[in-house]
This record gives structure tokens, sequence and C-alpha cells, in this order.
């Protein structure tokens, strides 16, 4: 994929890579040429690398100590937390590095949104990366269920019902799911198993999501083609490879915090009773991350509509290269879209609020609002927008302007910095 | 850079204020000043002996504590009792061992390894005993309810006269920070109830602040240990951080470009 043919210097590792190109690999991913002007959004993809090491290499040393079973789980976990040396430690860093991966990714996501970087010839890395998202909501939505107290039960119950609005085989579906006629110790050991085999899944679509960016190469914040190797791109090291790093820290720090100083603050209280299905709690709330598609549910009065509703709102961003007819990638040089892309992030706080707000009354009101405007927004504003709306002209590099000076460019610059 | 900051401030604060919007209620809790709380935060050591005591002679009576042994009273960041104190301890509890050579259960004085021994022998013995409601397991308790440390102070003070037109079974109290407001457990504490070893006075509110401190302990025993190591992994990731910002800026300084 380099553009110059690479050999290793030595002899054994001439004799090596002839044999498996791993050097060759190696080499790639050093001189890989980046844009220069990748911001610090542009970070969490190496962020969102070290949320999944962190998570896989906790998760691991807690399987050495988690045991699956309805009776014995959540003691299980207060063996973790007393017993195991540092377990406290390691389970509060899996616990809370969900949140953070959740963080990081929906930042990830909707810097995609701002620059177009769902846009073609970039559909693969986006639609692989949507898979990734499927999989790591129901990754940690199973996790949650592990240390089997009442949000975890019941939580469990909710949403495996969901199942149930199938028609014709829904019920029969719920029962296959739960591996019986209730959320019970064959729906633990289940969901342990699937815990513990998505994150590889994961990881290999974030092999390949890597590979498929690694064709095109990144976009970046001015949104247009870049040459590579040129003097718009820089070797992803030491360059990239150093920003990364800070940006990674910066997170840490904030990582670090929760850990160590509000461990439990991003989870309920109630998932510190034990599991008993005698006993409804009195709001069963999703974890934080999967409140704005809570909500979603929750608007539509009909089950199996809901079910669809929420489901759609996932899935209808797979199909956003389609929607979104504007050939501008970058928000800069779309002064609608750019008012439109914030109304949207509100809009999907607000469902967030909402979802954890009882749904009724004022709340359910403000729910169906936002979600219509979510739909609203996918359906109707991207494709309208992108046919009918004035853009800016677009600079013709990203460093200095090439014929004799570029009026774009200045200006793209100061509406960066304006956003940034 | 700057954004990234503002980001995750508002993201956090938006996070925070659900959580507290959610666990919000629609009265003001007691607050007191726990010496846990802040990045430095450690238990009162005495207060969490008194604690124990006021547990052991009050609330052990109905509420089990079945996570915890009797070493852990004599760990470090706990009460701290001397072993020889935690060994007494253990030993003036009867625990059920067994099955010895003859195939029988046999009873002898608990040892450090027990785990605190539970008032009743299951969970339907322990509603029979109090009018069909479970006192529940203390072990996690703090971290079980929302408003935590304060939630539980506030309702050991709660107990008052029902407001007049609110109709009470029979056994059931009214409570001011209860959920609901009734609560199946007689008040639990009173001026002089048990005699502090240390000679502290046994008021209703100290017996509250003591109990409770106990509880978070019980139910983080971690809590010192982890703000210790917070504080050095935060320095360290901060100084190290710094040290990453200059070297990035003299890497990128050998490009025209902006970081």
């Amino acid at each position: 994929m380099s553009d110059h043919e690479y050999t290793p210097k030595s002899k054994a590792g001439k004799w090596f890579n002839d044999r498996l190109p791993l050097l060759t690999l190696a080499n790639h991913l050093t001189d890989y040429p980046t844009p220069k002007n990748l911001n610090y959004w542009w970070t969490f993809g190496g962020i969102l690398t070290f949320c999944l090491i962190t998570q896989i290499v906790t998760g691991l040393v807690l399987a050495m100590h988690y045991i699956a079973h309805a009776d014995m789980a959540f003691e299980s976990v207060e063996h973790i937390m007393r017993d195991v040396n540092y377990g406290w430690l390691i389970r509060y860093i899996h616990a809370n590095g969900a949140s953070m991966f959740f963080l990081a990714v929906y930042i990830h996501i909707f810097r995609s949104l701002f620059y177009g970087s769902y846009k073609s010839p970039r559909e693969i890395i986006w639609i692989i990366g949507i898979i990734i998202y499927l999989l790591m909501m129901a990754a940690a939505f199973m996790g949650y269920v592990l240390p089997w107290g009442q949000m975890s039960f019941w939580g469990a119950t909710v949403i495996t019902n969901l199942f149930s609005a199938i028609p014709f085989v829904g019920e029969g579906v719920v029962t296959w799911l739960w591996g019986g006629y209730s959320v019970d110790n064959p729906t633990l050991t289940r969901f342990f198993t699937l815990h513990y085999l998505i994150p590889f899944l994961i990881l290999g679509l974030v092999v390949l999501h890597i590979w498929a960016l690694h064709v095109p190469g990144n976009n970046n914040p001015v949104g247009i083609d870049v040459k590579k190797p040129s003097k718009d791109t820089v070797p992803f090291h030491p360059y990239i490879v150093i920003k990364d790093g800070f940006a990674l820290l910066m997170f840490m720090i904030v990582f670090a915090f929760f850990v160590f100083y509000a461990p439990n603050i991003l989870g309920h209280a109630d998932n510190y009773i034990e599991a008993n299905p005698l006993v409804t709690p009195a709001h069963i709330v999703p974890e934080w991350y999967l409140l704005p598609f809570y909500a979603i549910l929750r608007s539509v009065p009909d089950k199996l509509l809901g079910v669809v509703a929420m489901l759609s709102a996932i899935l209808i961003l797979a199909v956003l290269p389609w929607l979104d007819t504007s050939k501008i990638r970058s928000a800069v040089f779309r002064p609608l879209y750019k008012q439109f892309y914030w109304i949207l992030v509100a809009d999907v706080l607000i469902l967030g609020y909402v979802g954890a707000m009882p749904a009724e009354g004022l709340y359910l009101l403000i729910a169906r609002v936002a979600t219509a405007y979510y739909f609203l927004h996918f359906l109707v504003i991207l494709p309208v927008l992108g046919l009918k709306e004035r853009t800016i002209p677009l600079p013709l590099s990203i460093t200095e302007p090439v014929l004799g000076g570029s009026p774009n460019m200045a200006m793209a610059k100061k509406k960066e910095s304006k956003i940034e | 850079m700057k954004n990234i900051l503002k980001l995750f401030s508002v993201i956090i604060l938006f996070n925070v204020s659900i959580v507290n919007v959610i666990s919000a209620e629609k009265v003001e809790f007691l607050k007191t000043d726990w010496t846990f709380k802040g990045l430095f935060g450690k238990f009162d050591r005495a207060s969490l002996q008194r604690g124990y005591q006021v547990y052991t002679e009050v609330c052990a009576a109905c509420h089990s504590m079945k996570y915890l042994s009797y070493r852990n009273l004599s760990e470090k960041g706990g009460p701290e009792f001397s072993v020889a104190q935690a060994k007494a301890i253990a030993a003036s509890f009867e625990v059920t061992d067994g099955p010895n050579a003859d195939g029988e259960m046999f009873q002898r004085p608990g040892k450090l390894s027990d785990k605190f021994v539970m008032p009743y022998e299951n969970v339907k013995a322990a509603e029979a005993a109090n009018g069909g409601a479970y006192p529940p397991d203390m072990s996690v308790l703090v971290k079980a309810r929302g408003g935590g440390v304060d939630y539980i102070y506030s309702l050991l003070q709660g107990y008052e006269e029902a407001p007049s037109g609110m109709i009470l079974d029979d056994g059931v109290h009214y409570n001011k920070y209860m959920y609901g407001n009734k609560i199946k457990m007689s008040a639990p504490l009173s001026d002089g109830i048990i005699e502090y070893s240390d000679g502290t006075k046994a008021s209703v509110e100290q017996m509250s602040k003591d109990v409770t401190t106990f509880l978070m302990w019980a139910a983080e025993p971690s809590l010192e240990a982890r703000h210790q190591m917070g504080f050095k992994a935060i320095v360290y990731l901060i100084i190290l951080t710094v040290l990453v910002y200059f070297s990035m800026k003299r890497i990128w300084s050998r490009v025209k470009s902006e970081v």
C-alpha cells in the first residue's frame, strides 16, 4: 500500500519478510501518510483502541474470579471487590471503562458526522464502524447483566422481552433467548459466554476498520482529497503517534478521575441489591449510553413499532452515506448543515435526558418530538439539504494555496478556529 | 485542545446531572462532614470502631453483613482493631461448622477467617421474625441506596410523628426520609441506647454518624487505598502529559502546521 517498495536492511529481516511480510506491514503503518491538519477530534480512534484493549485485559482477569451462576454471581463480584488483590481496581476500571468507551465512540461518531467522513470513498469504513457500535452495545448490555444485581436482572428482562414484539414467533424467540420461562441461570451463563466472545469479534472488525481506512487514507477537517504522500501529509510515526499519545493521556486523566474518585457515579444504586425476581425496581433505566435509544423505544405507544423505531434509529446510520446527498464532506463549508448538525447533537442529548426520566407527561411529549426530529434529520433534512444548500467554495489544498493564493483557505481557517 | 476539555466537562456535567436527577428525592437529606470524602478522604478510625459497636449491639440483631469477615476488622484502612481484639471479637460468636468425623455439625467459637455470623438462618426466617419485611444485608447497603451515606444518616434520624391524616398499619412507622415515608423498622437508635467504650456521648446523631461511617467502610473497604492510589496515578499522568506535550511540540515544529 505504500508508494515505495520496502526492503528490510538485515539479511535475516529480508529472509523473514519474503516469507511473511510483517516488516512491510510495520513499515506501512509507521510511514502511513496522514493529513497534517488533523485536529484533536481525530485522536479518538487511537483512544478507542486503548479502550478496547483495556476492557479485554481487565475482563480476562475478572473472568478468572467471577462465577457465572445465578446464586453466586453477586457474591463473586463482592469477592473480587474484597478478597482479590486489587480486584476493586480491576473491576472499577472495567465498569467505568465501558462508559469511557462509549464516551469516546460517541465523540468519534459525531466527528464523522461533522466532517463527512462517512462519504465516498469511505462508506465501508463507516458501515464497519456501525457494526462495531452495535456489537459494543450488545457487549455492554450483557456485561451489565453479569453482576446479577436488580438492574442487571430487570434490564435483561425488559430488553429480552422486546423480542416478544416480533409477530407470531416472538414469544418462542424470547423463551429461546432466556433458555427457560424467565431470565434465570441459563440466561446468565449464555450472556457471560457472549460477553466474552463479542470483544474479540470487535477486535477483528477493528482490524478491518483500520484496513479499510488505510486504502483511501484519513479524511481531514477541510474534507478535500489529499495527495499522498505530499506536503499536505506527515508520516504516522512520529507525528500522529505522539499527538494521539498526548490526547490519550488527557483522556486517561478523566478516566482515572472516575475510577478513583467517583467509581459508582455512572452506575445505578439498585445494582448493588442482589437480583430478586419478586421485586421490581421503581424505575428501570439502562446505562447512560443507551438512554437516547431507550427514549425512542418508549416514545412509540405500540411495542412492535417502538422496537422497530429503536432499531431503525441505529440502522439508519448505516445508510447515511446515501442519505446525505451533498458532495461536500466537511461542515466547515456547509453553513446550513453545520446548524442542523448542532441541532442534531442537542436532539440526541435531549433524548438521553428524557430516556432517564419516567415516560409520562411532559417528558413523553418531549421524547416524541425529539424522536420525530431525529428521523426527520436523516430522512428529510439531509437529502434535501445536499441538493439545495449553497456551500462555501473549497480550498485547493490543505496547506499552501497552490495557484497564487487561495482566499478560501483563509476563510476555512477562520471558520475552523471558530468551531474548535 | 480547549474544545476537548470543554466537551469533556459538558458531557461529565450532563451525566452527573442525570444521575443527580435520578437519585434526587423530594426531601433534602441531613448533612454532616464526612471525613472520607474528597481527594484525600480517610475514615475516622475512632468513629469506625464506635460504628462497629453500634452495628454489633443494635443493627446486627436483625441485619446480616454476610460479605465481611472478622479479619477485615483488623485490616488496614478499616476500623483497625488490633489482631488480638479482632480475634476476641470473632471468638465471642458461635459458628456452626462441620460435619465432623462423625458426620455431625458442631458449634465452635468464631475465627478471624469466618464471615460475620448472620442473625437469622435464612431470608424466610428473617422475614418471619420481622413482620414479613426482610432486614436487608448491610454489606453494600450504602452503595445500594440513592443518596448513599447522607440517606442512611438521615433515615436513622428521620423518625417522626406521622402527619395527621396518614394512617399507618400495625408495625409500620413514619420516617421523613424513607421512600414513601413508611418503614417497617422501628426507630433503632435512642439517646444512650448503648454505652461507648471510649466514653463518647451516645446521642442519636453521634451514633448515626458513627454507624454510617462504619457502613461506608463495609461497602468500600478499599476506599482509602483507592484515594491514595488515585492521587498518585493522576499526578503521574499529569506529569507525563506535560512531558509528552513538549515532545509533541518539538516534533511538530519540523512541520509547518498547528498542533
